[in-house]
């Protein structure tokens, strides 16, 4: 059975919006919680500061090209982005994305329309099993590709390393039940 | 057995299916794991602790300082100190400290060889694709995966073949390919598969120049950029340390002839003019001629990507013959490893640097990383040898910077705009 989340609101960006928008160079010294008021500040300074959880990001081509900084993905946990629906993502960026919990999903390539004519603001349901974005305001349904059975199975447990908790959790299990 | 890429048979000796098809989820064994004081001990010591675990294999971790050394501020210094005690307290005897630039210092210290399956805790750690090793980047929490279980999961890679024909002209090095291919296919032109780059003008590059290519296959948006191993990988890792009896099997490790590809892209060396990159992309170059008009005020000569020996003599080049800087621009020169600057120092290349009006800057990641040393003021236009020139990277968000050879740095330097170093060299 699929779940919709209760609606977020939609940040729509272009193309290219790389590591060093999404966790700028001169905070990566500081904590998770620094580097988040920072978060897009030269592309869309609002954002930082009017986020809230359960919003979602829609951006074009390629979001998260450059650095290996998971701090990229972890800022927009932090500030509470739901979900990041993309034309197409960096393919370090997607790997740290699920590592970290942040469901990443990838946009019909069929359509045109910048940012699937989704504008800024709109309200916006996710299911993420079906991999689906409803939303209310235009009737419209958006279908994404659907996620690789063993990262869904990664962003369910919450990233990799609650994953990693319960997998340790489990040998040692073994381990005692072999060696009693 | 059916023609296979050098990628398939990297990722199919790793998983243990020499067979493995383009597309197959597979779990790799992983032969080393590079990691460097920002994305490394920092971020996983509190995890693993938690997890009250110890590395898989102490042995097959290189821990190198390069982003935050030397330290500025007390915030720097607590995590260089994080690196320092951790690597004692999991008894790694691979650490390299102030050294460099860990995707420099690690293959000249012998830890790369063809055939191996490695991982960096940085994007530029594909890098190692220019010894034959499959090697990519990867993010903090993936490197704790891979440090409790020396393992990671992929899929299974195409392959896009980066051909490239003819001999590159004088003054035209490496770093114009790539600024050249990434403006031709994109950022995202790699779709995070294998490249690989071949062809006659690439088996003619030093080791140091097809360390400039698979360094920037990043910047292509592939995983790894793959170059065959030869006779000059051989002699290099020879020269490193790596003993002879590791170098021999070498000849299986290149495309089968038939190997299925994603595509095979042509281009000819010979006709190829000095790039430069216009700021916030990589993507953006033309002929460096087509910016003659761009003054400057920072000239940067570093990073991992643009301030190796090779690199760092291609400069020297430009400035023999008592050339300097023009006034009122700014030479920054950070070698990218204390090793390449001990040779260049030797050879002579580091006094001519000097002597050119260089600000000798430390063997480390720099303004590169934007992470807080040397970043340029506001409104500052630099030309850089560094590969990413993304608004605000390399400091304030109105600083431009252009992306360029060594060559072109240099010639920019010394008449203060940008500038063919054809013009120079002749």
């Amino acid at each position: 059975m699929s779940t919709t989340d209760a609606p977020g609101r939609c940040w729509v960006f272009g193309d290219d919006i790389n590591t060093d928008y999404l966790a700028p160079g001169k905070y990566m010294k500081y904590g998770i919680d620094a580097i988040a008021q920072h978060c897009l500040e030269d592309v869309e300074p609002r954002f930082a500061r009017e986020v809230r959880a359960g919003d979602l990001i829609i951006a074009g081509r390629n979001f998260g090209a450059g650095s290996s900084r998971e701090q990229a993905v972890e800022v927009l946990r932090h500030l509470g982005v739901r979900c990041v629906v993309a034309r197409s993502f960096a393919g370090l960026f997607y790997r740290n994305g699920f590592n970290l919990g942040l469901p990443l999903l990838q946009g019909p390539a069929a359509t045109e329309a910048p940012a699937w004519g989704i504008a800024p603001g709109a309200p916006a349901c996710l299911d993420l099993e079906q991999a689906r974005l409803q939303l209310p305001d235009t009737q419209q349904a958006l279908q994404c590709q659907p996620i690789p059975p063993h990262l869904l199975a990664l962003v369910t447990d919450g990233g990799l390393v609650p994953h990693l908790r319960k997998r340790i959790a489990r040998e040692r299990l073994h381990s005692a039940a072999s060696n009693p | 057995m059916t023609p296979r890429t050098l990628a398939q048979k990297l990722v199919g000796r790793a998983c243990g299916d020499p067979q493995v098809q383009p597309g197959d989820i597979v779990t790799c064994r992983v032969d080393l794991a590079m990691m460097h004081d920002s994305g490394g001990p920092r971020r996983l010591k509190p995890h693993l602790d938690s997890l009250g675990v110890r590395v898989w294999d102490p042995e097959r971790i290189v821990v190198v300082t390069d982003h935050y050394v030397p330290a500025t501020d007390e915030d720097s210094a607590r995590i260089v100190r994080i690196a320092r005690d951790w690597v004692r307290e999991q008894g790694i005897r691979h650490f390299y400290d102030e050294q460099g630039i860990c995707h420099v210092v690690t293959p000249s210290h012998g830890h790369l060889r063809p055939g191996m399956f490695a991982v960096g805790g940085d994007s530029h750690s594909c890098t190692g694709g220019a010894f034959g090793a499959y090697m990519f980047g990867i993010g903090a929490t993936e490197m704790l995966g891979v440090a409790v279980s020396g393992e990671i999961w992929l899929r299974v890679p195409h392959t896009i073949a980066m051909e490239w024909t003819g001999r590159l002209p004088g003054g035209v090095c490496a770093k114009d390919m790539m600024l050249h291919m990434c403006t031709r296919f994109g950022m995202d032109g790699g779709q995070y598969e294998a490249v690989e780059f071949c062809g006659g003008a690439v088996r003619a590059l030093s080791m140091n120049e097809r360390m400039t290519l698979s360094n920037m296959a990043t910047e292509l948006g592939a995983q790894a950029g793959l170059i065959a191993p030869d006779a000059t990988t051989v002699q290099w890792l020879q020269a490193a340390g790596v003993p002879g009896d590791a170098l021999h099997d070498m000849a299986q490790w290149h495309t089968d002839e038939g190997a299925p590809l994603l595509a095979r892209h042509r281009m000819d060396a010979g006709s190829l003019a000095p790039q430069v990159s216009a700021p916030g992309s990589p993507a953006r170059a033309q002929d460096a001629t087509a910016f003659a008009h761009e003054r400057l005020d920072i000239a940067y000569i570093g990073a991992c990507t643009g301030a190796k020996l090779d690199d760092l003599r291609m400069a020297a080049q430009v400035f023999r013959g008592g050339r300097k800087a023009a006034a009122g621009v700014r030479l920054m020169v950070a070698p990218a490893s204390a090793q390449d600057q001990r040779q260049a120092a030797d050879e002579g290349v580091l006094q001519t640097l000097v002597d050119a009006g260089a600000e000798l800057l430390p063997n480390a990641c720099g303004a590169c990383a934007g992470y807080g040393a040397n970043t340029f003021a506001p409104d500052t236009t630099a030309i850089s040898t560094t590969a990413r020139n993304f608004t605000g990277r390399m400091g304030a968000a109105s600083s431009r910077v252009f992306l360029g050879s060594p060559y072109t740095v240099a010639a920019s330097a010394i008449t203060g705009h940008i500038t063919d170093p054809r013009e120079l060299l002749a």
